[in-house]
């Protein structure tokens, strides 16, 4: 049994990571006896699993995730909506409003249309057909002020930081409510458009030094310096 | 080309940013992007040039070929402006011939080129009603992040600028091409300049998600003298009259601008 | 620099074994390779190998338009190699020519092994490569960009695909065939494997071939793929973590 990379490696595809009895994680695949990376990313063993954080990804949608859409067409009773990933999603009137309506009489546009953007949530996804989505419920519906923005979806959970640290600091020092999806799309609303300008620049800040320790320091002071300025 | 679905927030964003003179990247409303040139980048061209506004990429080759005059302009050379709005460029361009916008913009850069004399067809005649150079401008959009046409323009103009021309010994009906190269007979450096209007606001050099919002655009094309060679209303909108005259105010400071740019690397 | 009359007597390669650009039979062009550049595309790449110039673009996995042509099961990967008009010596039409539809063709068939396309039904990954100048050995070139264009559109790929192109000149074999030599020569092989898994993915041959020059002229594309090889990873490595690559190399070396 061998290992062929130091801990936090950078690998690219092909690149061979082990040899014998391990599983094969994200972004690795096996060959006979043999793991290979298939993603550019930083190679991990934990456990016996050997698996690559991928430094690059498209989203492919998760039953339960919170997403942001984007409605990009719509039928008699359903609407559907860009969520950045490989896969258009299909929300039925049923999960949008809260009445039951007669899609003879009433035209569902009225109430969510082509162009508007919500936060839903990941109903069912099997990759035989386009995900469904939900947007009843505590904290999903129609997005009707504030900006979103679009970051590389591997930087999620950087963004969120461990047990949510980052997320918090963000909130706190730019007075923003900000709403993340799990497809790499952010909600941010703040009380002014250069609070919100400032709460997008400190998120692609973290976007592009994602992988620079002591990350959280450096973007409070930066976001600090924005608010002394303006 | 397939439109992309812009969202209404955007939209708003964009006006409640223009109403304090902003724009998303931060820009006044008639600042224009960073704007960089790079000429000579293509060897097997006769001229070329990469420009990028902002991350709009546009990159012009120049050829020259010897062949035939258009029957009703014996003693002038061809002068032929193609864009290619590249698959590469944006997942709402498809491979295929150049559609309605790719076209426009041919168009538009080619009147801007022509109407200003940049290049004096004439001179560029071989033996009258036989021989003449052909001049092409190919615009590749490598890509696409708004203002196509003013910084194909730039591009197209910069590479016609720097571009070699072989050298010619012309005896009688026969051609000789020398091994030597000279300057084209170029004078001019004409500049289009896109004015964008979004709700009432009046903005320079749109990026795409603006283009995207925008109710209408007028592109001004001016000769180094200030003198208006082109103009070209785009998109469904309307201006207002008072708006036409501010926009030409706006673009003519412009479009002194660009030229500086020219200047700057010795263009 | 531009030569405007090529004539046979021209020798390609000198008494000390040197070619036209002065290289080595065995020898490489400089290799640029340039990552993640475009803002539109889910990946990009950008090769120079000597004077030729590649654009490659990847768009992907998206849902595919008209419907009926998607796979229930898998992904299809469309690839679309095209020249600009001022690539070439004589100004091209930009409309697609029947070796511009043959060389889409056999990229796409080279590029296909490396990827997990069940990951990915009914959808397609588009590849696109422009020829921004040739200089001999495009489809190579346009190999190497787009696996790097691939990799940065972060789709899985069991490996990357390394390529270059073998010639035989006034009787002699060389590595990396530039234009000259391709028009003059007496044999053209493009070649394109996935070192890792020593699997050949594209071969092409026009010309004439003993078969001893075929076996050495193979063995000599294994050797270039694996050079073209090791610069791509390094591109990638560098593209994604300067600091990081920094210190995976100290380690290793």
């Amino acid at each position: 049994m061998t290992i062929f990379f130091t801990p936090k490696q950078v690998v690219a595809p092909g690149d061979l990571l082990a040899e014998g009895d391990y599983q094969a994680g994200e972004n690795v695949y096996r060959d006979g006896k043999r793991l290979y990376a298939s993603a550019i990313g930083l190679a991990e063993l934990k456990n016996k699993a050997v698996s690559v954080v991928s430094l690059r990804g498209r989203y492919m949608p998760k039953q339960g995730d919170l997403v942001i859409g984007n409605v990009i067409d719509v039928s008699l009773t359903s609407w559907l909506v860009d969520i950045n990933a490989p896969y258009n999603a299909v929300l039925f009137a049923s999960e949008f409003l809260s009445k039951p309506i007669n899609p003879a009489k009433e035209d569902i546009r009225k109430h969510l249309d082509v162009g508007e953007m919500i936060v839903a949530k990941i109903l069912a996804f099997d990759r035989t057909k386009d995900p469904a989505l939900t947007a009843k419920g505590r904290g999903l519906g129609k997005i009707k002020k504030g900006i979103v923005l679009e970051v590389d979806v591997t930087r999620i959970p950087r963004i969120i930081g461990r047990k949510g640290s980052m997320i918090n600091m963000l909130k706190k020092e730019t007075g923003c409510q900000i709403t993340i999806g799990q497809n790499g799309r952010i909600w941010i609303r703040g009380k002014t458009p250069e609070d919100e300008a400032i709460a997008a620049n400190a998120i692609k800040k973290i976007e592009r030094e994602a992988h620079i320790s002591g990350l959280t320091d450096r973007v409070r002071a930066y976001i600090l310096q924005m608010r002394s300025k303006s | 080309m397939a439109e992309k679905v812009i969202s209404t927030v955007k939209r708003q964003q964009i006006i409640e940013l223009a109403q304090r003179g902003r724009r998303l990247d931060g820009r006044g409303l008639e600042d224009f992007r960073p704007i960089s040139i790079e000429v000579g980048v293509i060897d097997k061209a006769d001229g070329s040039a990469i420009v990028k506004m902002g991350s709009t990429t546009i990159l012009t080759g120049i050829k020259y070929e010897i062949g035939e005059p258009f029957s009703d302009t014996p003693n002038e050379g061809v002068l032929s402006v193609n864009a290619e709005f590249l698959p590469l460029a944006s997942p709402t361009f498809e491979p295929g011939p150049p559609d309605e916008n790719a076209l426009e913009l041919a168009r538009v850069v080619d009147r801007v080129i022509r109407e200003s004399g940049m290049i004096d067809l004439e001179k560029m005649c071989l033996v009258p009603g036989e021989r003449v150079w052909i001049t092409w401008v190919d615009i590749y959009v490598l890509d696409h992040d708004g203002n196509l046409m003013d910084a194909s323009a730039l591009s197209a103009v910069a590479a016609l600028l720097s571009s070699t021309i072989p050298n010619t010994k012309v005896e009688g009906r026969e051609v000789q091409v020398l091994n030597t190269r000279v300057k084209p007979p170029i004078t001019n450096k004409p500049t289009l300049v896109t004015i964008a209007k979004i709700d009432k606001y009046l903005l320079v050099d749109p990026c795409l998600e603006e283009e995207s919002v925008l109710d209408c655009r007028l592109t001004f094309g001016f000769s180094q003298d200030g003198s208006l060679c082109a103009i070209q209303k785009g998109a469904p909108g309307y201006f207002g009259v008072d708006d036409v005259h501010k926009a030409f105010n706006i673009a003519k400071v412009k479009s002194q601008e660009l030229r500086s740019k020219l200047s700057s690397v010795g263009l | 620099m531009r030569c405007l009359m090529m004539e046979k007597t021209i020798k390609l390669i000198s008494e000390d074994g040197r070619r036209v650009d002065g290289r080595r039979l065995d020898e490489i062009r400089p290799l640029t390779l340039k990552i993640g550049f475009l803002k539109n595309a889910d990946g990009s790449a950008y090769v120079e190998l000597g004077r030729t110039k590649i654009v490659a673009a990847v768009f992907g996995p998206r849902e595919l338009h008209p419907k009926h042509l998607a796979l229930p099961d898998r992904a299809i990967l469309r690839c679309r190699y095209h020249m600009a008009p001022f690539s070439v010596d004589v100004r091209k039409s930009p409309a697609p020519s029947r070796r511009e539809i043959e060389l889409s063709k056999v990229i796409r068939e080279a590029l296909e092994p490396a990827l997990f396309l069940e990951l990915y039904p009914r959808t397609s990954i588009d590849v696109f490569v422009e020829v921004l100048e040739a200089d001999g050995s495009t489809r190579c070139a346009s190999i190497i960009a787009a696996s790097l264009a691939l990799a940065d559109a972060g789709i899985p790929m069991k490996d990357l695909v390394a390529a270059i192109a073998v010639g035989k000149v006034e009787g002699r074999l060389v590595l990396d065939v530039m234009d000259i030599e391709d028009k003059y020569g007496e044999a053209d092989m493009p070649f394109a494997m996935m070192p890792s898994k020593k699997v050949v993915t594209l071969l092409q041959m026009d010309g004439h071939f003993t078969e001893e020059e075929f076996k050495q002229a193979f063995e000599l594309a294994v050797k270039g793929c694996e050079q073209v090889y090791a610069k791509q990873k390094q591109a990638l490595r560098e593209y994604y973590a300067p600091s990081l690559a920094e210190v995976s190399s100290i380690k290793e070396g």
